[in-house]
């Protein structure tokens, strides 16, 4: 995400990090969670899943927020993101 | 390695729970929007802190009724247009019940127009979702009530010569005392609305417009993210805005929101006051 002014707390405020799984078989290759994700993780994959569909892959995983947008805007149950362990990435550090 | 650790051993859907996952891939079009709407009701569900074993889904005939046969609680796929009287009664047998009804415009406006006015009428404890996709999609994309003037279906190939309904102003004049209308893409605000009409009591409508590539949308030009660009460019949020004033229109803008909730005594409330005085 691409900020016009950095901020005042953003050193304070601990952005939380995600882990987004993919059930690729279950994927229609909507499209859905890659383009209205608001972190640009996710991009279609070459390869196909058993119904011949591109399903996402997170090509930039360290991205995701835990927003679980895509989780909810999928229609087919097929992507959700879990609350990563802990955060490796020390508070406040913008990408 | 943490990462790597854990996608080895990848866990459920939070939502497998709530899903009948033997019947997952379920038979909605790449696209289709009536899966976010379910997701987004059993979010609200799941969410909501209401007991899940006292919570009926009842859906009627047409795309969004198959949402009854994956939900895994206690659900009922009903006759055409009837999903409203058999929840109807539903709730009068057992009125502990937090009863749901998930349907497609077509079932409840075309065929099921009179059974949701009078459930509206009488203010039965309903949370009604109207999945809209603007046309008869199981049955090849025909005509339906709420088809937008001029759009292309397969029996309007010149442009729908009718006016569509207005449902939240139906529901308004009918006597519901919820009424909200979202898009697919407003899923938040879609849960949270969802999430209110299962805590309330009364007749809930909520009105989800969703895209239907496959019929609707291949005929009018229109594909699944044109629908979504749609509902993003001309979607206004107009919380407590007077039904008569909201409009659909994909050129003017899609007036969005909470527009009504009001307090009304319900059925069975009239009911008991009237009818069984002890």
């Amino acid at each position: 995400m691409e900020f016009w002014r950095v901020p005042l707390d953003a050193h304070e405020i601990e952005v939380t990090k995600g882990i987004v799984y993919i059930i690729e078989d279950r994927c229609k290759g909507c499209g859905y969670c890659i383009e209205f994700c608001p972190r640009q993780v996710l991009e279609f994959s070459p390869g196909f899943n058993v119904k011949g569909y591109h399903p996402p892959a997170a090509v930039k995983p360290k991205e995701c927020v835990n927003c679980h947008y895509c989780e909810i805007i999928c229609p087919e149950f097929a992507i959700y993101s879990v609350e990563a362990p802990f955060s490796d990435q020390p508070a406040g550090v913008l990408p | 390695m943490i990462e790597t650790a854990s996608r080895i051993k990848q866990p459920e859907h939070p939502l497998d729970d709530l899903l009948r996952t033997d019947r997952i891939p379920h038979i909605w079009c790449p696209g289709c929007g009536i899966g976010t709407v379910f997701s987004s009701c059993l979010i609200a569900m799941k969410n909501s802190g209401l007991n899940l074993q006292k919570m009926a889904m009842v859906s009627g005939i047409g795309c969004s009724g198959r949402a009854a046969g994956y939900v895994a609680m206690d659900s009922f796929h009903t006759t055409h247009g009837r999903a409203i009287p058999f929840a109807t009664g539903l709730k009068l047998g057992n009125p502990e019940l937090n009863v749901v009804v998930f349907s497609g415009d077509g079932d409840l406006f075309a065929i099921g127009g009179n059974h949701f006015i009078h459930a509206a009428r009488r203010n039965m404890d309903l949370t009604v979702i109207c999945v809209n996709n603007l046309n008869y999609g199981m049955t090849g994309g025909q005509m339906a009530a709420t088809t937008p003037h001029l759009a292309k279906t397969t029996t309007t190939p010149m442009g729908n010569p009718e006016a569509p309904f207005n449902l939240p102003l139906l529901a308004y004049a009918a006597g519901a005392t919820y009424i909200s209308r979202w898009t697919i893409l407003h899923t938040r605000d879609l849960t949270r609305s969802i999430d209110t009409a299962l805590k309330r009591k009364g007749f809930s409508f909520i009105e989800v417009l969703s895209p239907c590539p496959v019929n609707y949308g291949r005929r009018n030009k229109e594909k699944a993210f044109d629908s979504l660009k749609l509902y993003q460019d001309k979607g206004i949020i107009k919380n407590g805005a007077n039904p008569s004033e909201i409009e659909m229109d994909f050129e003017k803008g899609i007036t969005l929101g909470d527009f009504l909730d009001v307090d009304r005594p319900t059925c069975i409330e009239q009911y008991d006051k009237t009818c069984r005085l002890i």
